[in-house]
């Protein structure tokens, strides 16, 4: 036994579950646990400028690492201010986890200053939710609040701790690090029913148009081998969701890149033509599926997946495999029949050459998909993307074609604009030698941009690439084609020089105006060995293609007029 | 009256849970709940037959295509140990009801023999009022609502539904031989 306070415990938790890294902002209910701080100089601490910068942040390094995130945040606003990472985190199943402080334990249910009920505001953003009233419950709710956030279907978790049991000091056993963790309540499930693999295994032997939707599920459970081996035994054709890009390297034969709203014409084809729908770890979202009466009717479907109530949530299921995707895989695998599907390969590539979805048109201005294209080429491939929301985030979809593994970062889910600065930094820190490049709507950027000090004063390198349009393009966009061209709070009138802003907080930055001088700056921006800005000045009012327009099908597939 | 007697697009369901006995677990839940639209009809809890572990039984309405997933939903909280949707499986349930209504010295008499055929429970009297007890399904309980409305119903307590699964007649007929 030694004597160890709340605080101290949180912390030697902390490593011992591997964290290095935290992004956070003191506050007085959670000063004692930076108390604690300079005793684990291993922890170390990031100090963001605004808590929701510190939630995306820790999302960002969590999706890139496959370790949770961690965020630290003081009572009251401090912790209200990460409800939107945490939101984030929760749609996109990323492993978070958030420890706030709260008010000393008598001063509870009292008003008192900086008091909220974080738990209970966060219910539905979090996946499961911790108030620590006494500090001897703190190791056993840190090991538990990791084990959940990382394990099954992963999810942000929340330690609400008040300040007094921070402070606290107690007697401590270590031995407690090393007991069992107990949750009656919750087993993840691990392989499929024997039974339904060998149906689904039939499904597929016999389909002749068959095609893998492969998601996020995918990426969370590392089975591209898996993947891979299933697509290339039985010749399927691979569609990956929005959060399934870098599942399946896009320069592979059967890759067909991703379906609905702004997706590839082929791949949404390619499920409403195929006969069946092998869903890995994606969750058939009203993005992919438009209209669900029209989805894919001529198809049976079979869904793998860990988290049985996705299974019939949105389309109707005939073999449902729940399980972790890798073990699933390893189960179903071996049993299929290697088979060739090359009519349906050449129909396929038919399709692509009747719906060139990604072909530039010609034109002297600058483009968003010029400058994606162009980062896509100088990069090779193998760059980090983390995005905002918006055309930008469709046309970095589009355009840069993903070779490795888990180098997508982008808010699916709940869309959040201001996502593309704190989760760029937290992918770069938990990937410190990989190159990040941030593609930032003009309008989200400035959402969130406060972190540029905080990536300056740690020099974090990511690359940002402004696509700098003047206005919210993707509102335009609607506005245009489904409010008559109505256009209401769409515009900036006043955007801030963003070259001369860089420089304000220290960071190099240029300026392109024109298609000749993306190669060189982006190259600079490359070589440059700490964080830089390019201010891309993109044509405005340019609207991303294909569209399925919200709630439609692919028989509504609007593509570039050209 | 639950919504589902007004609404054809809506189906109720009888969930039984097997929780964890912890502050803010029934706040989860109803917070689930309350997210999916879902109304609850009745809630049932107390302690089961295992320590730190309590039994609920809900009975839930909500759209047909969402309420399916209700079990499956509410086993994604971490407190939540074992769920089961029994809707549509052979179960047996009891509700248990407390009746207070006009009772003069008159018509005392009239009403026990009445309630005598519900095989109710006299609770409490008083000069002007009496409370009955009764255990039994929704329909009887509703059939002697309907009965004592006569007299003038002055409150309604009901617990709302406590379910089980019947044993499988295979198993009894293993415990028989
Ligand atoms: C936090 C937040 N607020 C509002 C929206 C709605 N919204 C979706 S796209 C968009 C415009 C985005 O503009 P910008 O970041 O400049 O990107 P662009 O579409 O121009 O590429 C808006 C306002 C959102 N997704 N997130």
């Amino acid at each position: 036994m030694t004597k160890k306070t709340g605080g101290q415990i949180v912390c030697e938790g902390l490593l011992k579950q591997g964290v290095d890294t935290v992004f956070g902002i003191p506050g007085g209910a959670i000063l004692p646990l930076y108390g604690s701080l300079s005793q684990f100089p291993d922890l170390r601490h990031i100090l963001v400028r605004h808590e929701q910068g510190a939630s995306h942040a820790a999302d960002g390094y969590a999706r890139i690492t496959g370790k949770a995130g961690v965020c630290f945040a003081t009572s009251g606003p401090g912790a209200t201010n990460l409800i939107t990472g945490l939101a984030t985190a929760m749609m996109d199943s990323s492993p978070v986890v958030a420890i706030t402080g709260q008010v000393a334990r008598p001063g509870i249910g009292k008003d008192s200053f900086q008091e909220t009920d974080i738990t209970g505001a966060t219910l539905p953003v979090t996946k499961h939710s911790y108030l620590v009233m006494d500090p001897k419950d703190l190791a056993r709710v840190i090991k538990e609040a990791f084990y959940i956030a990382t394990t099954g279907r992963p999810g942000p978790v929340l330690i609400d701790i008040p300040r007094d049991v921070f402070a606290e000091s107690i007697d401590f056993d270590d031995s407690i690090w090393d007991e069992p963790i107990d949750l009656p309540g919750y087993h993840p499930p691990t392989i499929a029913d024997f039974k339904d693999v060998k149906s689904a295994a039939k499904l597929i032997d016999s389909s002749k148009k068959p095609v893998i939707l492969a998601g996020h599920g995918v990426i969370i459970s590392h089975a591209y081998r898996e993947l891979k081996d299933l697509a290339e035994k039985c010749q399927i054709p691979v569609v990956t969701t929005l959060l399934g890009i870098s599942s399946f390297p896009e320069d592979h034969i059967l890759s067909l890149s991703f379906p609905g709203m702004h997706g590839v014409a082929w791949a949404s084809l390619a499920l409403h033509e195929a006969d069946l729908i092998i869903a890995i770890g994606s969750r058939f979202d009203d993005r992919i599926t438009g209209d669900t009466k029209r989805f894919a009717i001529r198809s049976k479907k079979i869904h793998i997946d860990i988290d049985p109530a996705e299974i019939n949530k949105n389309i109707k299921i005939d073999v449902p495999l729940i399980g972790n995707v890798k073990d699933v895989l390893n189960q179903l695998n071996p049993i299929v029949e290697q088979k060739t599907h090359q009519d349906w390969v050449r129909t396929i590539e038919q399709m692509k050459a009747d719906h060139p979805s990604l072909r530039i048109k010609e034109t002297d201005d600058l483009l968003g998909q010029h400058v994606i294209k162009a980062i896509f080429e100088e990069t090779e491939g193998k760059a980090i993307v983390v995005t905002g929301v918006g055309q930008h985030q469709m046309w970095a979809a589009q355009h840069y074609h993903f070779y490795t593994q888990n180098s997508w970062v982008t808010s699916g889910g709940l869309g959040t604009m201001g996502f593309e600065v704190p989760a760029a930094m937290g992918a770069q820190v938990g990937k410190p030698d990989h190159n990040v490049w941030s593609i930032a709507g003009d309008g989200g950027f400035q959402m969130t941009m406060s972190e540029l000090a905080t990536i300056v004063e740690n020099n974090i390198p990511v690359k940002f690439a402004i696509m700098n349009n003047n206005h919210l393009g993707m509102i335009t966009q609607w506005q245009e084609l489904f409010f008559d061209k109505d256009y209401q709070a769409n515009s900036y009138t006043a955007n801030p020089d963003f070259v001369k802003l860089a420089n304000a907080y220290g960071m190099k930055s240029r300026r392109v105006e024109r298609q000749e001088d993306l190669k060189d700056a982006i190259n600079e921006a490359e070589e440059h060995p700490g964080p830089f800005l390019i201010d891309f000045i993109i044509k405005k009012e340019e609207n991303v293609y294909p569209m399925i327009p919200s709630g439609q099908s692919v028989e509504e597939l609007m593509e570039e007029p050209i | 009256m639950s919504i589902s007697e007004k609404l054809p697009n809506i189906e109720t369901r009888t969930v039984v849970a097997l929780v964890e006995d912890r502050p803010g677990v029934l706040a989860r839940i109803a917070g689930f709940f309350r997210r999916q639209g879902f109304n609850i009809e009745s809630l049932a809890v107390g302690k089961s037959e295992k320590i730190g572990l309590s039994r609920m039984t809900f009975v839930v309405e909500g759209p047909p295509d969402v309420i399916g997933l209700v079990a499956a939903k509410l086993d994604r909280l971490i407190e939540i140990v074992e769920v089961t949707d029994i809707t549509d499986q052979n179960f047996a349930y009891r509700e248990m009801a407390l009746i207070k209504i006009n009772a003069d010295e008159k018509i005392r008499g009239e009403i026990l023999q009445l309630a005598n055929v519900f095989r109710v429970r006299v609770v409490d009297v008083g000069t002007e009022e009496m409370t009955i007890e009764t255990t039994g399904d929704s329909k009887k309980i509703n059939s002697l609502i309907e009965l004592m409305n006569q007299y003038g119903i002055l409150e309604i307590m009901r617990t709302g539904r406590v379910a089980v699964l019947r044993s499988s007649l295979e198993i009894n007929k293993k415990k028989e031989s």
